[in-house]
């Protein structure tokens, strides 16, 4: 008996494997060459495959449904009558040269190594993970056969491969794609279908494995806030000083305080101190409370507003706020204080008057609250300066020539350098710290005429 | 066929000057010979003869370019004969890359009528620049079903001897040989300084494109020369309705023919489907061209039913109702009924012809399975004229690679 081994060709100019979708011939049945005996997909096109000789089938060698890698064998005739040479190469009345006994067929396939060979080859042809066969899918699964193939359902060869892994019948799933294409998602929504349950692969599990990234559109306070820090960050040149000095002068005074009959009952906090000194001494730095202003003609002018309106950074459970005391620098202790108290109160409940959340001059951040030391915050739009607070601390620190435990705490000022200067930030800050290394000062600053630094020349 | 492929029998035919009154002029002028319908096939303006129900309808601006074969019944025949044959070799061409015997092969079916009519206008000293799909132009050029395929199974450089025929080997980047075409036509035009040539006008040049070409840089300049310097040179684009996946109508938003007014081209459209329309518009293309009347544009409306290439899936971007409507038109079943109609073909005559194809693609199919591959270093040897100490320590790193793969047995890599 003379046999012919037709191995899988490459279909569509350097694909590795195919499909078998449907046979067209069973073993046993006689074929005329170029008649169709099988249909195949590969990852370019769903192709017929005609015979290429003549004879009897006495072996398919893959089931439909499976993958075939080029080059290895796919059918094998009974060529005995002569009339299935391929082209009469091996077959009687034309001159052509003899095959080498065990050499392929003379296809393109197999170019490189000959793949049967006595010895080990030096060279290894690469080995690629041959996936498990999958089972024939079920009777009602496979259309494809019967169906024309120029109307089989719209979709890319990899969400073929999907719904065959997955028994899911391409042309009864509704394609949701661009004109009717039938896309992954559809092919899995139809799986689960099939199945009764959730989408294959998505079923629920408590495997800490399987937790995901999530996303939250951005909207309201949070892109609020990162509209105004970018137009910050991309319009002021910033820059920041910081000093750590000893505040112990400052808690006393609180503590003072708490009783003291000035202070009207009302709870005077660090936060407030501070805030009173800066807006104490905003008089006498009177570029720290200015502010740029683009003109529309191109050119800029430097604004100087008449009161100082003081924002606080504020957080809350929807975001940073940073609402504005108008005219903070009218304001003795005890009614700064209790507007602080007012404002940080109004903005958690989230009711902050709109108009109270423009204006502002100059801002302080207490970040100190969160446990940190100090941090270079970036200015709220259209202000000068901005103040970090950081944590008050007991450190060791020099006092009266010796090491003592200290209440130290480290301011930093971020400032906008198109209308202040690097020595007028670090004066303004050396006189705050001055302040709060020592409140009895405060009865000497408030006006243009000086600054409590030693020193230097106003 | 010797009255066909030669324009000797032409004599008659009306100087240059009348013959290019009337094709320019057929915009406007007479409705014979043109569509009246507004199809995909042409629609109004486009020229044809044959309809597809196979009924001549006469025009006397075209048909005078059809005596001879009007006259002649072998002639027809021939002509039906050579669209079935290539239509068969073709189809073989595609069954062999499916069993492994070639790489890759671009179907024509549905183009024979544009490339057969086309191919038979040509005179022997003209000469052809064309694409990967025109199988048929390359047949009537005396190309041979062997030479056309073994370029596509990787054994030769090249199919053919292109001075042997007068047509180049196909080009395979899209659109690239317009202005070889062209070149070679200005060329044509230094020879005829020193020789005017035959009493019919210099040889010419046909560069085959199709639509999808159209939207090339390289054929747009090649216009813009071939304008500019009256080049004989014949610009035949087969409007097969896809460039791949992409419609013509994609990139065109009016028929092709009507970009030649703007490069100053004197533009035909004609039903590519069918092949008297498409030689006698050729014809008087080519006269034109060797008699100093310019360069035309042709555009043969026509439709590729099968893939782009064998590594196509046509049924991923168009569907079967398109296809159908253009079986209906098919160029071979219109010439057949045509004939049949007038007593020409006989079954006796269509078994022969069919008997003619079903062995010329026997024959193929023989040779090509006696083709010798060539041992792989010998794709050196014709890179440069000359060796040169690069080239060598290229194919001594290529033998040392194959050596690579061999082992004990004598033979080693095939």
């Amino acid at each position: 008996m003379s046999t012919r081994e037709f191995q899988l060709p490459d279909l569509g100019e350097g694909l590795t494997e195919s499909d078998v979708i449907a046979w067209h011939v069973g073993v046993g049945d006689a074929v005329a060459l170029n008649q169709v005996i099988a249909e195949v997909e590969t990852a370019k096109a769903l192709v017929e495959i005609p015979s290429p000789c003549a004879g009897v089938v006495t072996g398919l060698h893959a089931e439909e449904g499976q993958t075939v890698r080029v080059g290895e064998p796919l059918v094998t005739f009974d060529v005995t009558d002569g009339s299935g040479a391929a082209g009469g190469a091996d077959g009687a009345g034309v001159e052509a040269p003899e095959p080498v006994p065990g050499s392929p067929a003379p296809t393109l396939v197999g170019y490189g190594a000959a793949p049967e060979r006595g010895g080990r080859p030096t060279r290894r042809p690469r080995r690629y993970a041959t996936p498990p066969a999958t089972p024939p899918r079920p009777a009602e699964a496979t259309p494809v056969a019967t169906v024309a193939p120029t109307d089989r359902a719209r979709a890319t060869p990899v969400v073929r491969t999907l719904a065959r892994r997955l028994g899911v019948d391409l042309t009864i799933v509704p394609g949701s794609g661009p004109r009717g294409q039938v896309t992954r998602d559809d092919v899995e929504v139809a799986a689960a279908a099939l199945a009764g349950g959730a989408p294959a692969g998505r079923a629920p599990t408590t495997d800490a494995a399987d937790a995901v990234e999530t996303r939250t559109p951005v909207r309201g306070v949070r892109k609020h806030t990162a509209a105004a820090m970018v137009a910050s960050a991309f319009t002021a040149p910033q820059a920041s000083v910081l000093l750590t000095l000893d505040a112990t002068a400052s808690t006393e005074l609180l503590e003072r305080l708490r009783s003291h009959p000035l202070a009207r009952g009302e709870r005077i906090t660090q936060l407030a101190l501070v805030a009173r000194a800066v807006c104490a001494l905003l008089g006498s730095h009177p570029a720290l409370a200015s502010r740029w202003s683009e003109l529309p003609d191109g050119s800029a002018e430097i604004v100087h507003p008449a009161h100082v309106n003081l924002g606080i950074a504020v957080a809350t459970d929807r975001g940073l706020v940073v609402p504005n005391i108008p005219s903070a620098d009218a304001l003795g202790l005890p009614e700064l204080a209790a507007a602080l108290t007012q404002l940080t109160r109004t903005a958690r409940d989230g009711r902050t008057a709109p108009e109270r959340l423009t204006g502002g001059t100059f801002t302080i951040t207490n970040v100190g609250v969160f446990g940190v030391d100090t941090g270079t915050p970036i200015l709220n739009p259209g202000e000068a300066a901005i103040l970090g607070i950081g944590a008050v601390r007991r450190r060791p620190w020099e006092h009266d020539g010796q090491v003592a435990l200290r209440d130290v705490v480290t301011l930093s000022l971020t400032f906008d350098h198109r209308v202040v200067d690097g020595e007028q930030a670090a004066r303004f800050l050396a006189d705050l710290g001055a302040v709060l290394g020592d409140p009895a000062l405060a009865v000497v600053v408030g006006s243009a005429a000086g600054t409590v630094s030693t020193g230097g020349a106003a | 066929m010797p009255g066909i492929t030669d324009s000797t029998t032409r004599d008659d035919l009306s100087p240059a000057g009348t013959a290019r009154e009337n094709l320019t002029t057929h915009e406007a002028g007479a409705p014979d010979g043109r569509l009246a319908d507004e199809g995909a096939d042409g629609g109004a303006g486009t020229v044809r003869l044959l309809d597809p129900d196979g009924v001549r309808h006469p025009s006397p601006e075209h048909d005078r370019w059809l005596t001879d074969v009007d006259g002649d019944d072998r002639a027809l025949l021939r002509l039906l004969e050579d669209m079935v044959v290539v239509r068969r070799v073709d189809t073989e061409a595609t069954a062999l890359q499916r069993q492994g015997e070639l790489a890759l092969w671009p179907p024509l079916l549905g183009q024979e009528a544009a490339q057969i009519g086309s191919a038979h206008a040509l005179r022997r000293d003209d000469f052809v620049f064309s694409s990967y799909r025109e199988h048929g132009v390359a047949y009537v050029r005396g190309v041979t079903p062997l030479d056309l395929v073994r370029g596509w199974r990787g054994v030769v450089t090249a199919g053919w001897d292109p001075y042997a025929v007068n047509m180049a080997t196909p080009q395979i980047i899209v659109g690239g040989h317009a202005l070889h075409g062209v070149g070679y036509a200005m060329g044509v035009l230094a020879d005829a300084e020193h020789d005017t040539g035959r009493a019919d006008g210099t040889a010419a040049v046909v560069s085959y494109f199709g639509d999808g070409a159209m939207s090339q840089g390289a054929v747009n300049e090649a216009f813009v020369f071939a304008a500019t310097w009256s080049a004989p040179v014949v610009f035949f684009c087969q409007n097969n309705q896809w460039a791949i996946s992409e419609p013509v109508a994609l990139q065109s938003h009016v028929p092709l023919v009507a970009r030649a007014d703007g490069f100053g081209l004197t533009g035909v459209r004609v039903d590519g489907n069918d092949v008297l329309a498409v030689l006698a518009v050729t014809r008087a293309a080519l006269h034109r061209a060797r008699t100093g009347g310019g360069p035309t544009l042709v555009e043969a409306v026509t439709y590729r039913r099968g893939p782009h290439t064998t590594a196509d899936d046509p049924t991923r971007y168009r569907g079967t109702a398109e296809v159908e409507a253009w079986e209906r038109r098919d160029p071979i079943d219109r010439l057949s009924a045509y004939l049949r109609d007038r007593d020409v073909l006989t079954d006796a005559a269509d078994a022969h012809v069919r008997d003619v194809a079903d062995r010329m693609a026997a024959a193929l199919r023989t040779d090509l399975a006696a083709i010798e591959t060539p041992p792989p270093l010998s794709i050196f040897e014709h890179v440069y004229a000359e060796p040169n100490p690069a080239l060598a320590a290229e194919r001594d790193g290529y033998a040392q690679y194959l050596a690579g793969f061999a082992d004990d047995v004598a033979g080693g890599a095939r």
